[in-house]
């Protein structure tokens, strides 16, 4: 099966050197067959694809070690649900669901456009052929999928013990599709500049691919924030690592380019603005899927160096230098139609925002490369840490909110200062209710970012509320309906505009968690005895006793050893069990010699289960770390009387000496968080992911209106025919 | 003010902007970054960002703290480290590590929480 | 060989969907038609405009005579649109 595997990948890239081939020449010899033909073509890489994703997760599910990357990150004891999605823990697999992706997408956006765009689509299905082909020519040549082992090792490596969580599995997929998806109109903006039609029709067609792009790489990167905070033993969500913010730069781009689009839309201006910045964007999601496997920037991700880095910065570069070729020799077609009239415009505002959002994403470049910058510089690696990070970006996103209040008050052309200060009258009352309020009950005067962020996010949800009150009542004075239904309708109406606001709300909730868990954390790291307490704010936490089980960990990822505590937490008359505890794999890592069966489950690999209790208020998060140092010599010493016995002898001593811990544990280190407001970040997240797919959702009267004119234009063509 | 001369002072105001946030990343990063250093090259009186693999044997958990012996990735030198805070999952003798603190006498005193333990390689090239 | 067999067959496949359209060879672009798709998405947009100035006057972000000014030129724009389309039919 591995063969036929391998034979898709190569028709494949057959596929995508003749859709590119046809397509190009379709379009300039004026054969419309070709242009067809090529379509069809990336239609059939698509299908093919899915068929290598078929075999591939087939060899997965029924855990054929022949296949190298099977025996890489699967296990015959590892949970189904991490079977499946082992595939993309490996380097080659996840190469492949790329390829797949972006032939699924764009094999979408060409059926679309199928009978629009007849001038810029075929460059468009070029250009993604050229980029599927990139992907298809590093599986055949360097990092084949379908690769097989000479001689079938009878158990796999498994997944690593720190992927097995849901968010983890699912947030590779997320990024993906948000970074496939910013390649849509990349390429049409590259057939836009080259047959020189640079209007906004490019980015009509392609505005919404850009939308749901943005909207999957938000939601993987919150997925990512999330697994690292309820997944690992730190606490935190974001550590400014260099993977995180690859992932979050190509986003802050593109959050740009979706603004400053409307403004090429409405205006006709921002024209070489606009295609520079989808292809940065671009360029920015190729490194940041190049990044994380290339090993050249110290991560906790960093997996070495990687044999397609080359390769990668190869084909990133050659992007930069075609786009900025193109946009260099298309300046005269890119000049603006229309002039900044005011700077109390939406317009300008538009603009401000997009140099915040790219002053932001420079910051976080510099940051992450500076070790490689330092060394080009002075000749020393020297790198910036999470402190840095946060005093460049923290002005930034306080701007960036206030903007996101500012905006939606505005209007298009200009709006008179009257207007301005009457509209901005109650959220400014809002804001300073809020600050007296702040001032007055709570201590968040402690950290002033804190509270002028605090502020500002009550400055935004009075804008956006303020919006929807008073479209609701303008509707009403003509329709006279309740208002829950004129709310429904006004945004039903205008899903752009409303969606629109609803993302700026659930943005600046979401910093009202980010802000609130940064600087009122309350931390300890404490070592406990069974018995002992500790004290952390208002919470006075004891260690009751240690737990051990086997073969049953709470989140299902097949641990064979699960050590914990059982914590008893007490704040005033409320009280809490919580059960922190780590996990324990077998160790299948031979590289530092032989080790026993009874050892190997106090050397393999280990991980957290973090003990967590939600509120809207605050966290509670616990972590154990227990101490299973003076288990070791004894299971070596039980390794050695046992050698000769079999599994079921060897079972029952792993069984007493996890009793022995159980019965009398030495201390244990513990790690207490106490997070005021962190749940709101992930409830500001999906506010924003509501509010964008209300902004995406086609609406039914533009639908109708598309529909009976394709039909006149129909009867037209019938009637001229006859 | 005519349109042409307030468009030239915007300009002029946002490459100012522009020209004051490069100048700010330029200086902080310079003067607040950690220089990357292996064992052998690390001296008394400044902070480093310590890189290299985890001696075996070496590990000792005493109270609170961790000590262990950190080695050049290539090379002999080995300088001992004392750390406290989390202890990354893949934490292992013979591992690559960063660690991030000054050198005290002879011993590497280390930040808290600043230990970073790399994966092992996943993604080097399979043997067939 | 398996791979090759699934090669030889995958490619003959693949060869048979994609030469479909070469045998129905036809004009790249009716000018009129992919110019009426452009212009029919113009016209989309310059109502949705026009709508979206009206709304702000409604809510009070454009002065009447803001929105008096913008909405003549914005009807102005759409009206010759709708011309080109005209012309086109």
């Amino acid at each position: 099966m591995a063969g036929v595997g391998s034979a898709c990948l190569v028709v494949a890239l057959l596929g995508a050197v003749y859709a590119a081939g046809a397509s190009l020449y379709g379009v300039r010899a004026g054969r419309a067959e070709f242009v067809a033909s090529g379509r069809r073509a990336i239609y059939c890489m698509a299908g093919l694809l899915a068929c290598a994703m078929g075999l591939l997760e087939a060899a997965f599910l029924r855990s054929d070690f022949s296949f190298a990357v099977v025996a890489e990150a699967s296990s015959t004891d590892t949970p189904t649900f991490y079977k499946v999605t082992a595939m993309w823990a490996t380097q080659d697999g996840s190469l492949l669901l790329w390829a797949f992706l972006l032939t699924v997408f764009a094999s979408a956006v060409l059926y679309v456009t199928r009978r629009s765009l007849r001038a810029i689509a075929p460059y468009a299905t070029a250009v993604l052929a050229v980029v599927a082909g990139f992907f298809l020519l590093l599986m055949v040549a360097w990092e084949n999928p379908f690769s097989t082992l000479t001689r079938a090792p009878v158990e796999g490596n498994g997944l690593n013990p720190l992927l097995r969580h849901p968010a983890m599995m699912v947030h590779p997929p997320l990024l993906y599709t948000g970074y496939v998806g910013f390649s849509i109109p990349f390429a049409f903006a590259i057939g836009a500049l080259v047959t020189r039609r640079t209007g906004a029709d490019w980015i009509r067609v392609t505005r919404r691919f850009a939308l749901v792009a943005w909207t999957f790489l938000g939601a993987g990167i919150m997925l990512g924030a999330l697994w690292s905070y309820t997944e690992l033993g730190w606490g935190g969500y974001w550590a400014w690592d260099p993977v995180e913010n690859a992932s979050l730069m190509p986003w802050l781009v593109g959050t740009a380019f979706l603004h400053s689009i409307m403004v090429q839309e409405k205006r006709g201006m921002l024209k070489v603005w606009n295609v520079s910045l989808v292809c940065g964007t671009f360029a920015l999601a190729l490194l940041g899927t190049f990044l994380v496997r290339s090993g050249i920037l110290d991560s906790i991700h960093a997996f070495g160096a990687s044999t397609i880095g080359v390769q990668f910065l190869t084909f990133i570069a050659l992007v930069c230098v075609v786009s900025v070729g193109l946009i260099i020799s298309r300046l005269p077609d890119l000049r603006s139609e229309a002039r900044l009239d005011s700077l109390l415009s939406r317009e300008a505002f538009f603009l401000l925002n997009n140099l915040v959002l790219l002053g932001l994403a420079l910051v976080i470049f510099w940051g992450t490369f500076f070790p490689l910058i330092s060394e080009a510089l002075t000749g020393h690696k020297a790198s910036v840490g999470p402190p840095w990070f946060d005093r460049l970006a923290t002005p930034l996103a306080l701007v960036l909110v206030l903007l996101a209040g500012i905006g939606p008050v505005v209007a298009w052309r200009r709006i008179t200062p009257r207007n301005l200060r009457r509209a901005l009258l109650l959220p400014l009352a809002a804001t300073g209710t809020a600050l007296l309020a702040l001032l007055a009950l709570t201590n968040a005067a402690d950290s002033p970012p804190s509270l002028a962020m605090f502020c500002f996010v009550a400055f935004v949800l009075g804008v956006v509320a303020q919006e929807f009150w008073r479209g609701a009542r303008a509707r009403r004075v003509m329709t006279g309906e309740p208002l829950p239904r004129a709310l429904l309708r006004l945004a039903g109406r205008n899903r752009r505009r409303y969606g629109g606001y609803l993302v700026h709300a659930g943005i600046a909730v979401l910093f009202l968690g980010v802000a609130a868990s940064s600087a009122f954390v309350q931390q300890r790291d404490v070592r406990l005895r069974p018995g002992q307490s500790a004290r952390i704010g208002d919470y006075r936490v004891t260690y009751q006793r240690a737990t051990a089980d086997l073969g049953a960990d709470r989140a299902g990822t097949g641990a064979p050893i699960s050590i914990g505590a059982v914590l008893r937490v007490r704040k005033g008359d409320e009280r809490t069990r919580m059960l922190p505890a780590r996990n324990f794999y077998p160790a299948r890592d031979a590289s530092q010699g032989p080790i026993g069966p009874i050892s190997q489950f106090f050397e393999g690999e280990a991980n957290s289960e973090v003990d967590l209790r939600w509120g809207l208020r605050r966290d509670f998060w616990t972590a154990i770390r227990p101490d299973t140092t003076s288990l070791v010599p004894i299971a070596r010493r039980l390794d050695a009387r046992l050698a000769g016995a079999g599994t079921e002898a060897q079972a029952r001593a792993v069984a007493a000496l996890t009793e022995v811990y159980r019965r009398d544990p030495p201390p244990a280190a513990f790690r207490l968080i106490v997070s005021p407001l962190v749940a709101w970040i992930w409830i500001g997240g999906g506010i924003a992911v509501l509010g964008a797919l209300v902004a995406m959702w086609p609406s039914p009267e533009a639908r109708l209106r598309r529909v009976t004119s394709t039909y006149a234009a129909r009867l037209g063509r019938e009637l001229s025919r006859a | 003010m005519d349109p042409a001369r307030k468009r030239k002072i915007r300009l002029v105001v946002a490459l100012g902007a522009a020209v004051a946030l490069a100048a700010a990343l330029v200086y902080t990063s310079f003067s607040a970054s950690t220089e990357a250093s292996k064992p052998s090259q690390i001296r008394e009186g400044r902070s480093y960002e310590l890189t290299g693999k985890v001696v075996k044997g070496s590990v000792r958990h005493d109270g609170d703290e961790l000590r262990f012996r950190i080695r050049d990735r290539d090379g002999t030198t080995s300088v001992p480290v004392r750390y406290s805070g989390v202890v990354p999952d893949p934490f292992r003798e013979g591992r690559e590590v960063i660690v991030s603190g000054e050198l005290r006498g002879a011993t590497f005193a280390a930040e808290r929480d600043s230990l970073v333990t790399k994966c092992p390689s996943k993604f080097t090239k399979k043997e067939t | 060989m398996e791979f090759g067999l699934a090669v030889i067959l995958l490619l003959a496949l693949v060869a048979l969907i994609v030469m479909g359209p070469l045998r129905r060879p036809g004009q790249l672009e009716r000018r009129d038609e992919a110019r009426r798709a452009e212009l029919e998405a113009a016209k989309e947009a310059k109502y949705r405009e026009i709508r979206d100035a009206e709304l702000d006057r409604r809510m009070g972000k454009l002065s009447e005579a803001d929105w008096r000014a913008t909405d003549r030129e914005l009807r102005a724009e759409a009206v010759e649109i709708l011309r080109e389309l005209d012309k086109l039919r």
